[in-house]
This record gives C-alpha cells, sequence and structure tokens, in this order.
C-alpha cells in the first residue's frame, strides 16, 4: 500500500529523517513510535505529500506520490491532524462536509446525494451526530478529534494518517478511538499509519511497529519482537521494563522512575501473633509470589496475614468475606497477601538465615489431616476441600527475577515434600508418602534491592538456604503439633 | 457564549436570508436616494428609478428638476456607495478567511494604502495607459494594491512562519504607515490644494457620477464570480493550508486566486472611493453572526450586507453636519474602531481559554 525507499528530508536542506526504506501492508495499523525529534511528523509529512522530500521515493499504491494530483491523493490518503483550529466558528457538519471536497465536480463543486449520505454516515459513526448543527469551538477536546475524525471518514480513504490521535483525549477515549480504528482496519480493510506517543497503545493496537531515533529505523515489526527493554531504554534514555500484558499476547512498557536505593533490612519486619493470626509488618514493601487467598500473584506487599479459622469454615465468598475481616482489623487487602489455615498458630515453625550473604526468614504453620501424596490424588473421589494446612511464608533479600521466583517455589515445595517423608506422613487413602496436603498455599517475598539473583534452583546458594529452611521450619511445625497433641 | 445565530442552511432559511439582505438593500438605495438637501419622498423616488430602469416615461406629475438630482446626482452617487460597500465586504471576508485572521481587511492589512498610492499617482501625475483609458485608475490601484499585499505577506512570514494574527496585522499596519507616508510626500511635492487631496484619501463617493459606477461594477463582478469559485477552498483554508492540502485542495492556485480576487475588488474600491476601512472588518463578522461561516453563502450575503452598511453610512456621512459633508472614512473609522478593538479582545479571550 505504501512503498518507502531510501528517503531522506527535513526542512531548510537540514535533513531531518535520513535513508528509511519500508513498506505498510494493506489492512494493518502501522504505529511509529519514538522520543521528540527523532523525525515522526517529518516522515508522515512527507507521506502524505505535505513536506518534498530530498532524495528516495514514496510509493503510494505502486505509484509515486508525485505522480498524483492533490484531489487524487485525497482520494485515498486521509490525515487525521493533531489539533485543527479555525479562527470562526464553523458548525460540525460544516467541517465534517469537508472532507467530501475531493469528490465534487465542476466549478461549482455541487454536492450529490452521495456526499450527504457519507457526511451523515461518518458522523453516525464516530458519534457525532447529535452535535451537528453545533459549534465545533463549543466541543470538548475529544469530541472535536471525534468530528475530525469524521471528516476523516467522509473521504472514504484507503489509508489514514494519524499524528498522535490520542493527545489530548481521557483514558476512556484513547480506547474508543483505537478500538473504533481497529474495526474500521478489519471491516474496510483500511490501512492506518499513526504517530504514537503511547507505546502501550502502540503495544496493543498495532499490527507493526516502527522505531525512529534521530532520523533512522532502530527497528520495524511486530510490537512483540521489537519492543525490548533493553532497545527501548537506549533509544528514549529512561529506565522502562517490559512486562507481559495479562490478557493479550503483547508487550506493556512500565516507566520506572529514578529512585533512591531504599535500605530494606529484613530484621525490621515485625511479627504480631495472636492465637486467630499472625501478621507480619514490614516497613517497606516487598514483591510477593503467591497462591493467597489475598493478594495472589505477582504483587507488591507489606502486611503479612495467615489467619487461623476454624476446620468448618465454609463461605462462599472467602475472598470476599476475608477481605471484609481484614478491613476490619484496620489492614489494608490491597497491600496485603493473606492466607487462611485451619492449623493451629502457635505451632508454626519459624527459621532466621543469614549466610554466604544470603539472608532469609522462613515460617510455615502445618497440619497434615488432609496429607495427599500428589502423584496419586486422583484416586480420591471428589471432595469438598477442607481449609488449607501447610502454609509456607517465605521473605528474602535480594532482587529477584520472574524464574528465580519460580524456582523458589519448586525448591520450597521439593523442600516440602522431603519434610513430611522425613516425618513420614502418609496419604491415608492410597498409604504412599504424602507429598503435601489438598489446600497448600507459598507465599515468596523478595525485597528486590542489592544483588540480582536470576535463579533459586537446589543448585544456588539461595536455593539451598530456601530448602533447608523449609524443611526445618515444617519440621519445627510437626513436632510442636505432635508435642502438643501427647499433652 | 454562544452567539444568536441561524445556523443550518436549510433551503427555506437561505432564501429568506437571501431575500431579506436583497430587500433590505432596495430599501437602504431608496432611502439613500430620498433623503438630502431637498427631501424627496420615498415613494417619488421609487417612481422615478422605475420608470427609469423600465424605460418608461416619468410620470409629468414630477418636476424635471427632481428627475435630474435623482438621476444625475444622487443615484448614482448611491449605486457607488453600494457597490464600494459591496466590493469591501467581500474582500474583507475573502481576507479573513484565507489568512484564519478575524482582524484581517483591506484597511488593516495596508492593501488599502497601496492602492490609494497608485491611484495618487495617476490622479495627480494624470497618467493614462494606452489602451486602458479610463480604467488606467482602477488597473493601476489593483496592481499597486495586489503588490503590496504580497509585500506584507511575505514580510509577515519573514517575521514569523506561521502568519500569526497579530504579527500580520502588525506588517499591515507598518507598511500601511510606509505608503501613506509617501502618498503624503508625493503630495507635498506637487503643490497641489491640499483639502481636496485629503479629503479623496479620507474616502468619499460624492460627486463621482455614472463614469465612476462603470469603473468599480466590472470589477466587482470579476472578483466576485473568482471569489465563489474558491469559496468551498476558503472553508477548508480556514483551518490551515496542511488541512487544506489533506483534503485535496490546491493551496497554491486557491490562494493566489483570492489574493488576486480580494485585491481586484479593493483596488477598485479604493479608485473610485479613496480609503475607506474597517467596512471590511465589521461587515463579515456580522454576516457570520447571522448565517454562519460557510463562505458560499457567506461571500454573497455579507457583500450585499457590505452594500447597505456602505449606503446608510453615506446617507449619515452626509447628513449628520449638514449642509458639510463628512469625509464617509472618517464615519466608517468611527464605527469601525471601536468594533475592531472589540473584536480584538474576544479573539484574545478565546485563545487564551482554550
Amino acid at each position: 500500500m505504501i512503498n518507502v525507499q531510501q528517503l531522506s528530508g527535513g526542512y531548510d536542506g537540514k535533513k531531518i529523517v535520513d535513508d528509511l526504506s519500508f513498506s505498510v501492508e494493506k489492512g494493518e495499523i502501522t504505529g511509529i513510535i519514538g522520543p521528540n525529534g527523532s523525525g515522526k511528523t517529518t516522515l508522515m509529512k512527507m507521506i502524505n505529500g505535505a513536506l518534498p522530500f530530498q532524495s528516495g521515493e514514496v510509493l503510494i499504491k505502486d505509484k509515486p506520490i508525485s505522480s498524483y494530483s492533490a484531489k487524487e491523493l485525497a482520494r485515498i490518503i486521509a490525515v487525521l491532524p493533531q489539533h485543527a483550529e479555525s479562527s470562526f466558528d464553523f458548525t460540525v457538519r460544516e467541517v465534517v462536509a469537508l472532507g467530501r471536497y475531493p469528490f465534487y465536480k465542476g466549478l461549482l463543486k455541487h454536492s450529490t446525494a452521495r456526499d450527504e449520505e457519507m457526511v451523515e454516515n461518518s458522523m453516525k459513526f464516530t458519534g457525532v451526530e447529535e452535535f451537528a448543527d453545533k459549534s465545533i469551538q463549543l466541543l470538548s477536546g475529544g469530541e472535536r478529534q471525534r468530528v475530525l475524525l469524521a471528516k476523516a471518514l467522509a473521504q472514504e480513504p484507503e489509508i489514514l494518517l494519524l499524528d498522535e490521535p490520542t493527545n489530548h483525549l481521557d483514558l476512556a477515549y484513547q480506547m474508543k478511538l483505537m478500538d473504533l480504528l481497529k474495526d474500521w482496519v478489519e471491516g474496510c480493510q483500511l490501512t492506518v499509519v499513526a504517530i504514537l506517543h503511547d507505546l502501550n497503545i502502540a503495544s496493543l493496537y498495532c499490527d507493526q511497529v516502527l522505531l525512529l531515533d534521530e532520523g533512522k529505523i532502530q527497528a520495524i515489526g511486530k510490537p512483540g519482537d521489537i519492543m525490548e527493554s533493553r532497545r527501548l531504554q537506549s533509544v528514549y534514555k529512561t529506565n522502562l521494563s517490559r512486562q507481559e500484558h495479562p490478557q493479550k499476547p503483547k508487550p506493556l512498557i512500565a516507566l520506572v522512575p529514578r529512585q533512591q536505593e531504599e535500605q530494606k533490612d529484613l530484621s525490621d519486619i515485625v511479627l504480631e501473633a495472636t492465637p486467630e493470626t499472625m501478621i507480619f509488618r514490614s516497613p517497606f514493601s516487598l514483591r510477593t509470589m503467591s497462591s493467597a487467598v489475598i493478594g495472589g500473584g505477582y504483587q507488591w506487599a507489606d502486611t503479612f496475614v495467615n489467619r487461623h479459622v476454624d476446620k468448618n469454615y465454609n463461605v462462599d465468598d472467602a475472598r470476599k468475606e476475608f477481605e471484609d475481616y481484614l478491613h476490619s482489623n484496620s489492614v489494608n487487602p490491597n497491600d496485603t497477601v493473606g492466607m487462611m489455615t485451619a492449623a493451629r498458630l502457635q505451632d508454626a515453625g519459624m527459621v532466621s538465615v543469614e549466610e554466604k550473604g544470603i539472608k532469609l526468614l522462613v515460617a510455615s504453620t502445618v497440619g497434615t489431616s488432609n496429607a495427599v501424596d500428589a502423584g496419586r490424588s486422583w484416586e480420591r473421589e471428589d471432595q469438598p476441600m477442607p481449609i488449607g494446612t501447610i502454609n509456607i511464608w517465605i521473605f528474602m533479600e535480594g532482587r529477584l527475577t520472574d524464574e528465580a521466583f519460580v524456582q523458589a517455589m519448586m525448591t520450597a515445595t521439593e523442600a516440602k515434600a522431603g519434610a513430611l517423608r522425613d516425618y513420614d506422613i502418609k496419604d491415608p487413602v492410597t498409604g504412599t508418602p504424602a507429598t503435601g496436603t489438598s489446600t497448600d498455599s507459598i507465599c515468596i517475598a523478595a525485597t528486590q534491592n542489592g544483588e540480582e539473583m536470576r535463579y533459586a534452583g537446589t543448585i544456588t546458594p539461595a536455593g539451598k538456604a530456601i530448602g533447608k529452611a523449609v524443611c526445618q521450619t515444617i519440621g519445627t511445625a510437626i513436632e510442636n503439633y505432635r508435642k502438643r497433641m501427647q499433652t | 457564549m454562544q452567539e444568536p445565530s441561524i445556523r443550518t442552511y436549510t433551503k427555506s432559511k437561505l432564501f429568506i436570508s437571501y431575500g431579506a439582505v436583497l430587500l433590505l438593500l432596495c430599501f437602504a438605495v431608496a432611502l439613500g436616494i430620498s433623503v438630502g438637501s431637498i427631501p424627496i419622498p420615498l415613494f417619488r423616488v421609487i417612481q422615478i428609478v422605475g420608470a427609469k430602469l423600465f424605460h418608461h416615461p416619468v410620470p409629468s406629475s414630477i418636476d424635471t428638476s427632481m428627475v435630474n438630482i435623482v438621476m444625475a446626482i444622487r443615484f448614482p452617487r448611491v449605486v457607488l456607495a453600494m457597490l464600494v460597500g459591496c466590493a469591501l465586504g467581500l474582500s474583507g471576508t475573502a481576507f479573513q478567511g484565507l489568512l484564519k485572521n478575524p482582524l484581517a481587511d483591506p484597511y488593516t492589512l495596508g492593501v488599502s494604502s497601496g492602492s490609494a498610492l497608485g491611484a495618487v499617482i495617476v490622479l495627480f501625475f494624470g497618467i493614462h495607459l494606452p489602451l486602458l483609458g479610463n480604467f488606467t485608475l482602477p488597473v493601476v490601484s489593483i496592481i499597486t494594491g495586489f503588490l503590496t499585499l504580497i509585500g506584507v505577506i511575505y514580510f509577515a512570514r519573514l517575521v514569523q512562519r506561521n502568519l500569526s494574527v497579530e504579527t500580520i496585522i502588525l506588517a499591515g499596519v507598518l507598511c500601511s504607515s510606509f505608503l501613506g507616508a509617501i502618498t503624503s510626500l508625493l503630495i507635498a511635492l506637487t503643490g497641489d490644494e491640499l483639502r481636496q487631496i485629503i479629503g479623496w484619501l479620507l474616502g468619499s463617493v460624492s460627486m463621482r457620477g455614472w463614469e465612476y459606477v462603470q469603473l468599480i461594477a466590472p470589477f466587482l463582478a470579476a472578483g466576485l464570480m473568482i471569489l465563489l469559485a474558491s469559496a468551498r477552498e476558503l472553508n477548508a483554508l480556514s483551518f490551515g493550508q496542511q488541512d487544506a492540502r489533506s483534503i485535496g485542495v490546491d493551496v497554491k492556485k486557491h490562494t493566489s486566486l483570492v489574493l488576486f480576487g480580494a485585491s481586484l475588488l479593493t483596488g477598485s474600491a479604493v479608485a473610485v472611493s479613496g480609503t475607506i476601512g474597517f467596512v471590511g472588518l465589521v461587515i463579515p463578522h456580522m454576516a457570520r453572526m447571522i448565517w454562519g461561516v460557510d463562505h458560499r453563502h457567506l461571500l454573497p450575503l455579507s457583500m450585499m450586507l457590505g452594500g447597505v452598511f456602505m449606503v446608510l453610512v453615506d446617507l449619515l456621512a452626509r447628513t449628520i453636519i449638514a449642509p458639510t459633508e463628512l469625509p464617509i472614512g472618517v464615519l466608517t473609522a468611527i464605527i469601525g474602531s471601536p468594533i475592531f478593538a472589540v473584536i480584538f479582545i474576544r479573539y484574545r479571550r478565546k485563545k487564551v481559554t482554550t
């Protein structure tokens, strides 16, 4: 659809974009991203013929752009400018009707019924027909943007060029606008090229992203392929971090503010214990990965609640009940990881490790009445799930990667199975050694400062420490329990 | 705040608009002929003009001297005022639309001064270009006006690339003073009777006769045609050149056409009546408030409104301190300058809030 070949150009003889070559396919959204002054707008102007180029060629539908007259080009390309202002108050309908200009014929440029129809349709499509007779100057920024989009639509273009279309728009309008475009691209095989400031919008909506830096193409391709943290960091000279979108296979770019390295010392974490709850309170936030009822998955938290409930606890919405419970105890559920257990909290095993540069705090509460051999749990009938009984809390100092979190969890789980075997705990149904209980939970919390730990498997010092500490605490908890049962 | 306006161009509303302005124009013309040192009843005016227009014999009950006053003095004067008003209203609308500038008009842009300089040269040096004959005066005015306009725009662009409202007006004022000074210098050097010349410079339509009506009429017609052919483009251009380009407007061609058309109108108006300021500024604003911004209708409507305005101002100019006649340009400036101030304030405020 658009073919750019070795394009160079700029203003007043200065070269702003330099030797660019790329192509845009029909029915795709291409995003142009890059820092200020990287030549995005200049490139855009050259694609729509507003700026002559110094060398190279732009082919629109396989013909050089210079071979089109202004009107012919306007029937193929529509432009949504960043802002269009007139000193006069045109009505919305008059503005949208301007989009039909390239279709008027003859000296008097009479409009036909089809022109009127297209104007009405495009106003309807963008939802501006309700203020068709209002002055454009009385509209809000978002409404104005939609009017301009309607005008571009009325042009019935095959290619739509947008210069920061989501500027000045609030979040909902940004999404609405982009969704609208996406529908249009899919429905009418429209081709879109958009300058985008927001990297996440670019990632979510673009089929192809072109990263410009100092007038040159840094990278071009699918957002998932080219939007790497390191590349973006070097182009934008800003601390960015790439995550994955929770619901779409697209990257998310998170900004990381400059910050002082915070002192985070595990020994500052205090434990408040009552028979009903044990609460670890930390003066700083820790990054957590957990299977907890409250704050499960990856999170940041500074309060860690292990709550004892009766073994007949049965509530439909346990999460809601737990949140209410936290509120009533003046704990904010948003900063909290919360687990429940029927086991007695006073039996808990707890150990603090500080060796070979590893600093670790591990606490476990254990009840073994629902012990299960995971490999043979399928032999059990489906039954109402009794409340969870081995809860493991691991706090550690260090900067853990996502991989390290997963490995820490594996290590801890394997250590748990090992501990149960040591204490000869058996699955009562199969009679084989138990690996855990039916509703166990685990939380790994890391300070995310200091040394980076890429892995936490059993070959690493961290893994070794975790394994040992988990095994120890579970052992202590079982012994405490047994002692209490004997007396 | 929303201005009171009739914005939707349904066919019937358009019909009413054009009808009303036309009626108003006829009434103003008739009134202009009727009022004067010897008052002539409106009915008589209609009788005489009607008879002459349709080549009927004038009823014998009417005194021939009265017929003479109407046909030789009042009617041509009023028609000239009307045509000058039409030309200035049209060119003001075109300038404002093209330059996206609510403060633009032939006078503030300096075009009038350029045309006046040309006219002074022709009038006071008695130049007659071959082939042009009497049309030397308007043609030279148009050319000098057009050149001034190009100069002003070029200069403003040198100052500031995007041609902001204030820059272009400043450039116009600068050019105006310069050309005005040259004009004064020329006049001083020729040593002619100053009072007459200054009277002419301040603008007047008195004692010109049909000859002058013939001088302006063809240029008005040509200017109207040229501008109407670019009406849709003017709509697009008032959003900026780039935007106009992106919907397929041949920006260069139409910008030149509009500038040329507006210069035709300004130059010919100045040639017949001297520099009359602020008509081209005030009229488009009034017209836009009433009828909206679509230039396809705004152009003809503000043309007629300009005609009405000018006829009434001329009427006021010759009656307000009768028997002395006030130069018409003095009156338009007295009315126009405060309105210019108001428009400027409102424009700046709006710009600050948006």
